[in-house]
């Protein structure tokens, strides 16, 4: 079977940096994977070019059984393909109340006549009502995204990706600044999600892969160097010198 | 009939949104009040002139709505709106400039032994409006300047083609912030030195004048007609500011307001940014349009200075002075501040003695705005709109 994504052999490089550098990687549906590397590995020039933010200088991002190309591709055309994707930063609309954050995610129709025209519906309530459920966030509905707390508010960006129903998850750093308990949750959401669609988890904090229990990808400067199980990238040699050793 | 009542769309809509009913209460009560007060129906307590004043501030609302939408929710700082408002005007103005030109002209001509042909007819109100500019020929641009149905169509299209072509070009490029800012004011300055050439086709610095005559009314006094434009621009403004709640009550609100907090966000949701920025543009710029066709009858003469950049920025001082991000404090800005200004700058204002200098109220009048913009911005970065809110929340609780 085809894989989901299909990162061929790609190349970018800021100012003569190379960001990334021959990178290849793929992806089968409904996997979770979580790439680790240190700072400057490329992780986050992985996703912009995936989502479609940067372009490669060379390479190819193919997607889903067709493998269509995703390089022209705008942003918005490759998150309605499917890819949604959580940033570093918690990114929620703070002005807006969590069930307007989860509306305007939901996946319907994108034109601006048709979103004008909108109408509130019974369904697209129980839809939302339902995610909300599942980010424990379903007693919050009403209150803005700004008075979450940060950890709710990584959650409530989890559940916009939800709502979007997307085949494939970027996610960036899901656990950084929350306290145990939530990084238990995310951890169980995580697990839950990735058995209807696949989710590669970026993330540094090695306890919190380990627990994930999933493949593990290692970058370094812009290339896969070592990929396999938890104990097996962690046993090998390479990895232990440019990331765990130090 | 109270059952009736409650089952049409409107009074359902009024009655789901208790500010929009509000607004247009106060905006009633202000409009009965004037036709009372004023000259042409009522007790003559209110000047034709102040009347005029009162009917152009209600369009300058209108405009101030426009760019609320575009500044205030869509996160799109345009120094430019006053271009498209000023072409609407150019619009109206060129029908009725032609139309009445050529009316005086037929009647002129009555006594001829000879009825003048069409070809006369077409010169003499040539040489009558472009001799100004020292011309006699009509500019192709007034093709349909004698046609009442066309020129009011153009109202819409051309300030909307104009704002369609340039928001496409300019977010299609990406161009955001500050930078999108100086584009639309070089637009804006662009489109009045174009317009200040004597061949530009508009009479140039001239401009067009007479526009408090509407052509084939002209045994209407001005106090009567000040009051219909008055209300009509009161009505326009009602219509203008329930398009604008519904705008901002849907789920396309939502976007613009998510489109200005984190555009980002908003593309990898799935949203194409570009064409939602887009379609707020062009309905903005048609607002304005709207609100500068009403406008200009009642100023009785638009010329491209009109057009200034420093009039754009003005707007801009007005929805952040009224607090931007919400609808009605746009609206209470625009009023406040040119309500003043006229104030302030009609020489009604006395002028301060202060021995060593004297305050003279037309040229401190700006340094007066800029402090109190700066004071706004520093204590009540909601704007005025703002206090009112903290006000009606503190009622509340």
């Amino acid at each position: 079977m085809a894989p989901l994504l299909h990162v061929d052999n790609i190349s970018v490089s800021f100012d003569g940096f190379k960001a990334i550098n021959g990178l290849s990687f793929e992806i089968g549906e409904a996997e979770l994977r979580a790439i680790i590397g240190p700072n400057g590995a490329g992780k986050t020039t992985f996703m912009d070019i995936v989502t479609g933010k940067t372009r490669p200088d060379s390479g190819d991002v193919r997607w889903g059984g067709a493998s269509g190309s995703l390089l022209k591709r705008s942003e918005s055309q490759i998150a309605q393909l499917g890819i949604g994707r959580k940033f570093q930063k918690p990114t929620t609309f703070e002005d807006q109340t969590v069930h307007e954050n989860l509306l305007m995610s939901l996946a319907n129709n994108r034109n601006p006549f048709a979103v004008l025209a909108y109408r509130r519906s019974q369904q697209d309530d129980s839809r939302i009502l339902a995610i909300a459920e599942q980010i424990k966030l379903a007693d919050d509905l009403d209150r803005f995204a700004g008075e979450l707390s940060h950890g709710q508010k990584q959650w409530l960006e989890i559940g916009m990706l939800l709502a979007q129903d997307p085949k494939l998850l970027l996610v960036d750093e899901p656990a950084a600044g929350m306290t145990a308990p939530e990084r238990e949750v995310t951890v169980t959401l995580l697990k839950e999600l990735a058995k209807t669609r696949s989710v590669v988890v970026v993330e540094h904090d090695m306890e919190f892969i380990r627990a994930l229990g999933c493949r593990v990808t290692v970058l370094h400067e812009g290339a896969v160097l070592a990929e396999g199980s938890m104990d097996f990238v962690t046993g090998n040699q390479q990895v232990i010198d440019v990331y765990l050793g130090r | 009939m109270p059952e009736l009542l409650q089952k049409t769309v409107l009074t359902q809509y009024l009655l789901r949104t208790p500010s929009v009913m509000i607004f247009l209460g106060v905006l009633a009560l202000v409009c009965l009040g004037v036709t009372i007060l004023g000259e042409g129906f009522g007790l003559g307590l209110i000047s034709t002139s102040f009347i005029k004043t009162l009917g152009k501030t209600l369009c300058l609302c209108m405009i101030a709505i426009a760019m609320d939408l575009v500044w205030g929710f869509c996160g799109i700082l345009s120094l430019g709106h006053f271009a498209f408002f000023a072409l609407g005007g150019y619009m109206i103005g060129m029908w009725m400039m032609f139309a009445r030109t050529k009316m005086i002209v037929i009647e002129a001509a009555q006594n001829n032994v000879l009825p003048p042909t069409p070809t006369e007819i077409s010169e003499a109100v040539g040489t009558q409006i472009f001799g100004v500019v020292g011309g006699a020929e009509i500019p192709a641009v007034w093709a349909f300047a004698d046609l009442f149905w066309v020129q009011l169509a153009f109202i819409v299209l051309v300030p909307g083609l104009l704002a369609y072509v340039f928001g496409w070009l300019a977010f299609r490029s990406r161009v955001n912030g500050v930078y999108l800012s100086i584009l639309t004011q070089a637009m804006t300055l662009a489109l009045s030195l174009y317009l200040l050439q004597n061949d530009s086709g508009l009479r140039g610095n001239n401009g067009l004048s007479g526009l408090q005559n509407i052509p084939g009314m002209d045994d209407v006094p001005q106090s009567t007609l000040s009051i219909i434009f008055f209300l009509v621009s009161g009505l326009a403004l009602a219509v203008t500011y329930m398009l604008a709640m519904a705008v901002v009550g849907s789920k396309l609100g939502n976007i613009i307001r998510g489109i200005r907090d984190d555009e980002a966000r908003v593309r990898f949701l799935g949203y194409n940014v570009e064409s939602y920025k887009l379609f707020i543009f062009v309905l903005t710029a048609v607002i304005a349009a709207v609100a500068g066709a009403l406008y200009y009858p009642q100023a009785g003469i638009i010329n491209p200075t009109e057009l200034a950049p420093i009039a754009s920025i003005y707007l801009a001082v007005w929805v952040a002075i009224g607090g931007r991000g919400r609808i009605y404090g746009a609206v209470i800005g625009a009023a406040f501040v040119s309500l003043m200004s006229s104030y302030f700058t009609g020489g009604q204002a006395p002028d301060i003695p202060l021995g060593f200098a004297t305050i003279v109220w037309t040229d401190w009048w700006l340094v007066l705005l800029g402090l109190s913009f700066v004071v706004v911005t520093i204590y009540a970065p909601q704007g005025l709109g703002g206090l009112i809110d903290r006000f009606a929340t503190r009622e509340k609780s």
